[in-house]
């Protein structure tokens, strides 16, 4: 999880994220497209972002496609966030059950 | 053209209790949203995924089935039209031993650009993993995907 939280402390891997999202399986050059960043250091912050398992790389013919991987970032909201919609998903089913029984 | 996504989970476990996870009805209900699986896992087998109730939300056929190392899923929506209407999709899950680990790679495709199909089980797919880690690694699975 420390590598996911460092992966995510900079603006400029923030921003590379950003655009996997909104648009998934890009090479190295797509990345690069319209960035101040050189090709360096944009490889250089892919690198951490695949090290942390927040981006995965497939080899497609003759080209290294990046994609987004949420996985690691869900386990975050889980352990946090989860809870609170616990509370939620509990309160809606009682809600549901006490409605149901003044129907009878 | 495809829309395609990878996603990858690592999980402390043995390949063949991640395959049992990802095959058998009585661990699938208790991360995937309460469905069940109904199939054989053989290549060639009809696969379909529904609700406790009976409602099928999902079909196809099993492409390959190397146990415990990967399967490829023809797959379809059934329950909603506009889904349903863009047709195959391939689904591989590949397992594979990584030190005390499992990486368990899921890779989704389908023939189209835009596809909300795609869209559609791209949200579902990072909830249904995580639970399926924990459920594994804690033996019991997140709450919220019961």
């Amino acid at each position: 999880m420390d590598a996911v939280f460092k992966a995510l402390a900079d603006e400029s891997r923030r921003h590379l994220l950003d655009r996997l999202h909104h648009k998934n399986a890009q090479t190295l050059g797509e990345l690069c497209e319209g960035l101040s960043m050189s090709r360096q250091a944009v490889t250089k912050h892919l690198g951490i972002l695949e090290g942390a398992g927040v981006v995965v790389t497939k080899r497609q013919g003759r080209e290294k496609l990046h994609f987004i991987n949420p996985v690691p970032i869900n386990e975050i909201a889980e352990r946090w966030i989860g809870k609170f919609e616990r509370a939620r998903l509990a309160a809606l089913s009682d809600l549901k059950r006490k409605l149901e029984r003044e129907d009878k | 053209m495809s829309d395609k996504f990878v996603y990858v989970t690592y999980i402390k476990t043995t390949p063949e209790k991640l395959w049992d996870a990802l095959t058998k009805p009585e661990f699938t209900k208790q991360y995937w949203f309460g469905v069940t699986l109904e199939c054989d896992w053989k290549a060639g087998s009809p696969w379909k995924m529904m609700y406790d109730d009976g409602r099928v939300t999902d079909q196809g056929e099993i492409v390959e089935a190397d146990k415990p190392k990967r399967i490829v899923i023809k797959w379809r929506n059934e329950f909603m039209p506009e889904l349903k209407e863009e047709g195959w999709s391939r689904c591989e899950m590949a397992l594979e031993p990584v030190n005390d680990t499992v990486k368990l790679t899921i890779t989704h495709t389908i023939d189209k650009i835009g596809s909300k199909f795609i869209q559609a089980v791209s949200g579902g797919w990072p909830r249904i993993l995580s639970s399926l880690k924990t459920m594994l690694e804690t033996g019991a699975p997140l709450p919220s995907t019961k």
